[in-house]
């Protein structure tokens, strides 16, 4: 069986075993790396280019980046289907929420302890859910998705109920010519680049390795000597933690959560960034983060019911024509043309 | 006492509307192991369809038979164009795909009928009905009444018919099926589509309760989803049972554990599916899958 992903994973492992051949000049094994550096460099003069509300909408885009990578690894590389990210997003929301407004902590200690709190949480909720196959887990994740709001609303004294809690932006440190909301989305760029580094890491050698075998064949990977449950539930984990990170540094941007906000719906939000970003890609989570961004923006203004219209075409249209998201289909033309004709192979 | 049974009852009554949509969701996953995320919204779109045809001052049970047979006719166009392309797929992609329809139904129907809750009429009286000094609702059990001859045809249907045989034998075993000349993937569609119609009879039970919402059936179709898993999703009378068992449970629990209440409704759901799956995944009258290696 072959899963969605599974040509552009193997496209990634082909990319990083190779060794880049010491060819002066830019060849096109350099390409992709000045294009990064191209991006980077627009990523970091944006805040100064766009206005204040631009600013915050792309903050926003890195921090679904951060969310959409974290249920990357769970759902594109080890194949385990979550409907319930949007807890975990929650989860690490509220830890931060609670922390700045009952404890008066420093919001820069809260983001680290959000995502502790959810690697934990995640961990035990992955721990049960490797007896779950498939389709059992995304029942089982899309049930703890539709219950979180109530137990937010439930816990009344220290969530505030269905009011939700109301903080302060925070302002940049002393000395830094910076408002808000370049602040912040500076801020949030540097925790994204080490996150995404950290799980480019993490997804390019070994251990992504042993998550796309488990995900392809469970009992071949066994065999193979990898420990399928310990993967499958750290995974879980670091995956649940990425999305808890997010949805900490989504409360401090906002300054705002509420239950309500946190629905199951944003679990599906999830699913369609990685479809359309890009299964067991790492580019794809910012493609898809965009996406969701800001195509409901462009959507509502036709329709408050059009935005979900549109995700729920474009998940099923991807499913069929694009199985590997806009990355995978990137990335396989990509190969098409860079790959050197057949006949210059010299015959050993 | 009397509360105990009063509740009893109308746990019977909203089990029923569970035990239906549980039955659909089973049914599909029965023939194609495919579990209909969209299930509970197909429902609420079949009786926004109703709603459209009470409007027009059609009869009760003329719109009702009218709306059956919509929403079967739908679950066949379904299946034939939009998860007949998936059928072979990875899980992903079917879940994926059911979603999206999900969410197409709920914002179409939000589109259409806006998202304002509208008040949806019930076919049986207002006046409750007293046995000595227990009251019953009407609706209650003229909703226990209409899924209990549901099921009677069902089950009339698949003991009896050709048709019916067709189809259990397309969903046991497709190729010795395929050998004997009976159309499978049509078998498949005619599931979707019967599948569709108990949806459609979940949702116009329990519109007169909930109201008419796009939204209604988010915490319906989990208590669903309980349902099958606490009966089993490969077995349909486990789904009644089993949505019976669920909906006692429920009012059972939300009337005497002080601290649950009808606040953490959803969260029992979701207890329930977790235990279940830990202790007995199979459920309670479902069958072990043995996979060979």
């Amino acid at each position: 069986m072959t899963s969605p992903g599974g040509v552009a994973a193997k496209a990634t492992e082909q990319d990083v075993a190779s060794p880049s051949r010491a060819v002066p000049g830019l060849g096109p094994r350099y390409l992709p790396r000045v294009g990064l550096v191209a991006l980077l460099f627009v990523a970091v003069i944006l805040p100064f280019t766009l206005s204040n509300f631009r600013t915050f909408q792309f903050t926003q885009v890195l921090i679904y980046g951060i969310a959409l990578l974290g249920l990357n690894m769970l759902t594109g590389y080890n194949g385990q289907i979550s409907i319930g990210h949007s807890a975990f997003y929650a989860i690490g929301a509220y830890t931060t929420a609670i922390m700045i407004d009952r404890w008066n902590i420093g919001y820069g200690w809260t983001i680290p302890v959000a995502g502790l709190l959810c690697l934990v949480v995640g961990f035990l909720f992955g721990r049960p859910a490797l007896r779950l196959e498939g389709l059992y887990l995304a029942l089982a994740t899309l049930a703890l998705a539709l219950s979180v709001p109530q137990i937010l609303k439930y816990f009344e004294h220290w969530t505030g109920g269905s009011q939700g809690i109301v903080l302060t932006k925070p302002a940049a440190p002393r000395g830094l010519p910076l408002n808000p909301d370049q602040w912040m989305y500076l801020l949030t760029l540097c925790i994204t680049l080490l996150l995404f580094v950290l799980a480019r890491n993490l997804l390019a050698g070994r251990v992504g390795r042993a998550l796309v075998a488990i995900r392809d064949n469970h009992i071949a990977a066994e065999a193979m000597g990898i420990d399928n449950a310990l993967y499958k539930s750290v995974v879980f984990g670091v995956s649940a933690a990425y999305t808890g990170i997010a949805g900490a540094l989504s409360a401090v941007a906002i300054a705002f959560v509420a239950p309500d906000s946190f629905d199951a719906f944003l679990s599906i939000t999830f699913l369609t960034g990685i479809v359309i970003g890009g299964l067991a890609t790492i580019s794809g989570a910012v493609i898809g983060a965009l996406f969701i961004q800001f195509v409901p923006n462009w959507a509502q203004d036709i329709s408050k019911a059009a935005p979900w219209a549109i995700f729920g075409t474009f998940l099923i249209v991807f499913m069929y024509v694009m199985p590997h998201g806009i990355a995978g289909f990137c990335r396989l033309m990509w190969i098409r043309l860079t790959a050197p004709p057949v006949t210059r192979q010299e015959p050993r | 006492m009397d509360i105990f049974i009063q509740q009893v009852v109308s746990g019977l009554a909203t089990g029923g509307i569970y035990a239906s949509l549980a039955l659909a969701l089973v049914m599909i996953y029965q023939a194609t192991d495919v579990v209909n995320f969209a299930q509970g919204s197909m429902a609420m779109f079949s009786t926004y369809l109703a709603w459209s045809l009470l409007q027009t001052g059609m009869p009760y049970w003329i719109a009702f038979c009218a709306t059956l047979a919509i929403a079967f006719i739908g679950g066949l166009l379904i299946e034939r164009v939009i998860v007949r392309p998936v059928e072979n797929a990875p899980i992903l992609a079917i879940v994926i795909v059911t979603l999206g329809l999900l969410v197409i139904l709920v914002s179409v129907a939000g589109w259409i009928y806006s998202y304002i809750q509208k008040p949806f009429p019930s076919p049986f009286p207002d006046r409750p009905l007293k046995v000595g000094n227990i009251v019953f609702g009407a609706h209650d059990l003229g909703a226990i009444g209409i899924t209990l001859i549901v099921l009677l045809l069902l089950f009339l249907f698949f003991r009896y018919t050709t048709l019916g045989l067709a189809m259990r034998a397309a969903a046991q075993n497709p190729v010795s099926s395929r050998l004997c000349g009976i159309r499978v993937s049509w078998m498949l569609g005619l599931g979707w589509g019967l599948a569709a119609m108990f949806g459609a009879v979940a949702g116009l039970m329990v519109a007169p309760v909930v109201f008419l919402d796009p939204n209604m059936m988010g915490g319906i179709q989990l208590y669903a989803f309980a349902a099958a898993t606490v009966g089993g999703f490969t077995s349909p009378l486990g789904a009644v049972v089993g949505g019976l068992l669920v909906g006692v449970t429920e009012n059972l629990v939300g009337t005497y554990v002080r601290f649950i209440g009808t606040e953490l409704k959803l969260t029992v759901a979701l207890a329930m599916i977790i235990i279940v799956l830990l202790v007995k995944p199979s459920g309670l009258f479902g069958r072990t899958t043995i996979r060979r290696v």
